[in-house]
């Protein structure tokens, strides 16, 4: 049905060819600006529907890499261009080209100087963004997740609010701080095995002294990334001043590529040292989701408030993806996917009033649904969705993310279920504080309903968040058998049965519980009892 | 044992005789001949190229002059981008020493002598002629400094560059004759085979490595031997100082490289840490001192000091993979060292020459073109990937983490991280900023230069196999075995 050859190839570089063309266009700069949004348009569109063909296509029964293809690179070193897509890189494949358009018409009118470079930005970053997913070679991996720097570094300096020099520079050097580290553990692995290859060095064992050390290197990049607490503090300050678009891009798949590199790098590559870490990550998800939380409570602006929120609900990500167990990891991955809709949701939501009233302060609303009641409705879906309301898709991630959690730490789950309570309080209070009370100001009562352009972005939007909220099952059918093997791939190398450790008791691992493999050396078998006892 | 071999030297030859023949054009036409006597000598050097991959050294590498020249796959490679960077070099100094009043003949010309030093250099295969293609080079480029002898900072900078230069060739003729004294040769085949015998080294014979790696230190501009750089890229006049900051550099760590592996194999574990310390001293000032500086020239200075850090990582890893890895880090570096200087070329406003950094404010909306090249430009020097600037950082890194040097490996990320700040404040000022004035067109001969490292830094990516593949067979070459 879809063999089109070199499919991931083709979607990866299709908006390069975008971005050339746009280049290429010359003329008045009216002319050039309206050329420059219809070719972005098309051609994101374009990429969106070649990338459906991997969600129709996508043998479900298969856990491994599909639509792979290999291309000789640097041949004298070992390095090959490979392209794949699981179970896990699937979905984000489809977000990102998803939300890539419906940036393209959120920045429809909100951006207007300089429109020809802003589009080329967003091209580029798609590029790098759906390589990143897609890449199954090292190097290849390392080019697209560092080279997404470059267009977003420039899309928040040049587009963005009044200090976004400053979020600029914290957002680039925060991220490239961490990943040159990655890159050092990169190294030490293409040093112990020869090679780059991503599914090569997923069944390499390296020896569990430096996994610790391989581990944290990489925890470095992708706590950055997620970005866990403490190491979050550039993501408010980008966000709030990123453009609109560049705020969506940011929570919906930048954040995404760091629960990404966990459950691609960390956990099969690096097993044993999961195991003894896991206890880092849940300290510091249980602290993220209740700081950042709690800080969110606080918040007057509301780009800053969503922002917070999003530290929160990625904490529920990594405490569900240490959990090391089937239905901690589905859950990460359905609560990623579902705060990259909601979270980039929530922000064109700011991004709609913004561009009538140019204030992102949360007390220059009120009334909103009087005069806004299509807008009033859109939010309200999103807000619940953000909450975790049954129904949308929210709930299915933080559910299975509290039971994989329940199973392998109670505490941990104790304290991560207040983050979702704190959730409720401050989102529905930020709804209550903007959408309802009484319509006063002169400008807000002023301020029209959604355009059919704002309507256009949103109503895909809520059929998404309705639809994993609905019947999730069509998600877990793409992710759960790449998430079984992973799970069980995972058993058997960090060794049978621990009884009372993070690992899930017979019935969670749907397969093989206990393996036939002797027994790898425990690296450190107190390690997981104190995360218990935590 | 006397073999002339005439054959294997023939490039520098050709290029010696050439220079002599153009000198005596010059003498007779004068000053006004200046732009064709550059064009010649790039028509030479293009010519030197051709005839230095006609010698085959395959297979082995080829002896001249009794041994005391060798011609083998590293030299090639490092002549070839030392060659490249010259002509690049040449070429954009012409329409710069017409308008600013230094269109000499001897400019050219003392440009192709130092090529001839730097060729020499690289193939030095005794401490002797080691010493001369040195020497030639830096007294051409001594002139070359100040050769604007009406303006007082090109003066100094040509002063200050003659003073620290003669002191530091003192202490490498220094270490050269405790060397002898200790070993009883000068070539580089006899120490080897001195050193590898089980015997510990003596102390002179450490003396005089550490002051023949201090003179060589002060010519790649590595700290503590860095001083001069600064006050010599901003006084000099900007091609000379684009000269300065690309083929020297090659020619010198290729030379530094050669005598170390070659000459000092036996005592590597020694020499080691003199590279190390050096490496990462470089690194760390590199990084850190550029931060303040205003002067867009200064800057590039600081840049190019903790550029040759990271070549250095290359060879302190001490292996074929460190050695390849540094030549393809140099291969990254001159292309993009080159375009710099092409945009701080091209800053010229109501035909006046300007180098601070705000000056380039709002270059984005005044002319997108420059802005964007100089940005990829500075992306790849940040080792930003896809660029190609990544793909050398990888290559030295990759080889200090073979070596276990993780201490290396993660002081160099770390500190491309603390210079990537300063490069991309570059770009902030670029792109964020509001313009102040836009620059005079740019000269035809830049946007070669120009458009030629953008292709380098951007469709890089595609050819590191070929070139990585060259630097690899270069640095076999150079291991015995």
């Amino acid at each position: 049905m879809t063999n089109i050859p070199h499919l991931l190839t083709i979607i990866t570089f299709l908006p390069l060819v975008g971005a050339a063309f746009i280049a290429g266009i010359r003329g008045e700069e009216q002319h050039v600006a309206r050329n420059a949004r219809w070719v972005a348009l098309w051609t994101s569109g374009a990429v969106f529907l070649l990338s459906l063909l991997l969600w129709f296509g996508f043998d479900r029964s298969n856990p491994g890499f599909q639509f792979e293809e290999r291309a000789d690179w640097i041949p004298a070193l070992n390095i090959a261009y490979r392209m794949g897509v699981d179970g896990i890189s699937m979905p984000f494949v489809l977000l990102s080209t998803l939300l890539t358009p419906i940036c393209v018409l959120a920045s429809w009118e909100a951006i207007e100087t300089r429109v020809k470079e802003y589009m080329i930005a967003f091209l580029v970053l798609e590029t790098f963004m759906v390589g990143t997913f897609c890449a199954l070679d090292f190097v290849a991996f390392y080019v697209f997740f560092e080279g997404v720097l470059i267009p977003m570094f420039i899309i928040i300096g040049v587009w963005g609010g009044p200090r976004r020099v400053y979020s600029a520079f914290k957002f680039f050097l925060f991220t490239l701080l961490g990943s040159v580290l990655m890159l050092v553990a990169i190294l030490t692995m293409y040093d112990q095995a020869g090679t780059t290859d991503i599914p090569t060095l997923m069944t390499t064992k390296f020896d569990p002294s430096l996994q610790i050390w391989l581990w944290l290197a990489f925890f470095a990049s992708f706590a950055v990334k997620v970005p866990m607490w403490p190491v979050h503090t550039w993501l408010p300050d980008a966000h709030v001043e990123a453009p609109t678009a560049g705020s969506v891009i940011l929570a919906g798949v930048l954040l995404k590529m760091g629960g990404y590199g966990f459950l691609r790098f960390s956990i099969p590559m690096l097993p044993d040292a999961s195991t003894t870490l896991a206890p880092l990550v849940f300290g510091l998800s249980i602290v993220a989701v209740i700081y950042t939380s709690l800080v969110a409570l606080a918040q007057t602006d509301m780009k800053k408030l969503i922002a917070y929120s999003s530290v929160a609900h990625m904490g529920f990500v990594t405490a569900g993806t240490f959990a090391l167990n089937r239905q901690g990891v589905e859950g990460a991955m359905i609560q990623m996917l579902s705060h990259g809709i909601v979270s980039g949701a929530l922000f064109l939501c700011v991004g709609v009033v913004y561009d009538r009233l140019h204030s992102r302060e949360i007390a220059r609303y009120g009334g909103l649904v009087n005069n806004m009641p299509r807008y009033a409705f859109a939010f309200m879906i999103f807000t619940m969705a953000s909450v975790g309301l049954p129904g949308t898709s929210g709930f299915i991630g933080e559910f299975l993310v509290m039971v994989g959690v329940f199973k392998s730490s109670t505490w941990v789950a104790f304290f991560i279920t207040t983050g979702i309570i704190l959730g409720a309080a401050y989102m529905l209070w930020l709804y209550r504080r903007v959408v309802f009370g009484k319509l006063e100001k002169d400008d807000v009562k002023a301020m029209l309903d959604l355009s059919p352009r704002e309507v256009a972005i949103f109503v895909p939007l809520i059929l998404i968040v309705l639809w994993m909220g609905i019947y999730p099952a069509s998600f877990t059918a793409v992710t759960g058998p790449t998430i079984d093997q992973l799970i069980s791939n995972y058993q058997v190398a960090v060794g049978p049965a621990q009884p009372g450790g993070l690992i899930a008791p017979a019935e969670a691992a749907p397969a093989e519980p206990a393996t036939t493999e002797p027994a790898t050396p425990e690296p450190a078998p107190a390690a997981p009892a104190e995360g218990q006892s935590q | 044992m006397i073999d002339l071999n005439l054959h294997a030297a023939l490039p520098e030859i050709w290029i010696a005789v050439a220079a002599m023949v153009l000198l005596l054009i010059g003498a007779y036409a004068g000053d006004r001949a200046m732009r064709l006597i550059g064009l010649l000598s790039i028509a030479v050097m293009v010519i030197a190229i051709v005839a230095m991959l006609g010698i085959d050294v395959s297979l082995v590498p080829q002896l001249a002059f009794g041994g005391h020249f060798i011609v083998d796959q590293f030299g090639v490679f490092a002549k070839v981008l030392a060659l490249i960077a010259a002509i690049a070099s040449v070429w954009m100094s012409f329409s710069y020493a017409e308008r600013e009043g230094m269109a000499r003949f001897e400019l050219p010309l003392l440009m192709l002598l130092a090529t001839l030093g730097m060729m020499l250099m690289v193939s030095a295969n005794d401490l002797i002629s080691l010493y001369v293609g040195l020497e030639l080079q830096s007294l051409a480029l001594y002139v070359t400094a100040a050769i604007r002898r009406d303006t007082v900072k090109s003066t100094e900078a040509g002063l200050k560059y003659f003073v620290l230069g003669a002191l530091s060739s003192g202490m490498l003729l220094y270490g050269a004759s405790m060397i002898y004294g200790f070993v009883g040769t000068v070539s580089f085949a006899g120490l080897a085979t001195a050193l590898s015998g089980a015997t510990p080294p003596s102390l002179g014979l450490i003396v005089g490595l550490v002051f023949l790696c201090a003179g060589l230190a002060f010519k790649i501009s590595a700290v503590p031997f860095h001083m001069w750089t600064p006050d010599v890229y901003e006084g000099a006049p900007t091609p000379i100082t684009a000269f300065f900051s690309a083929a020297p550099k090659v020619a010198a760590i290729a030379l530094f490289t050669r005598v170390l592996v070659d000459a000092f194999g036996g005592l590597t574990p020694q020499w080691q840490q003199i590279i190390f310390a050096i490496s990462v001293g470089s690194m760390i000032l590199g990084a850190f001192a550029a931060m303040g500086q205003r002067n867009i020239k200064r800057l590039m200075a600081y840049s190019s000091i903790g550029n040759i850090g990271y070549a250095l990582v290359g060879l302190a890893a001490g292996t074929p993979q460190g050695v390849s890895g540094l030549l393809f880090y140099m291969a990254t570096y001159v292309p993009m060292t080159l375009g710099s200087f092409a945009v701080i070329l091209a800053m010229r406003q109501k035909g006046q020459m300007v180098e601070e950094i705000a000056d380039l404010s709002g270059l984005a909306k005044s002319q997108p073109w420059l802005a964007h090249i100089f940005a990829a430009i500075l992306f790849s020097m940040a080792g930003i990937p896809p660029l190609v600037g990544f793909f050398g950082k990888w290559m030295v890194f990759a080889a200090a983490v073979d070596q276990g040097l993780f201490v290396l490996a993660v002081i160099g990320v770390v500190t491309s991280v603390v210079s990537a700040y300063y490069y991309v404040r570059v770009i902030k000022v670029m792109y964020f900023d509001e313009a102040v004035g836009s620059f005079d067109r740019v000269d035809g001969s830049l946007k070669i230069v120009l458009a030629g490292s953008l292709a380098v830094v951007v469709a890089g990516i595609l050819f590191i196999n070929p070139i990585q593949s060259r630097a690899i067979a270069a640095a076999a070459s150079l291991f015995p075995g």
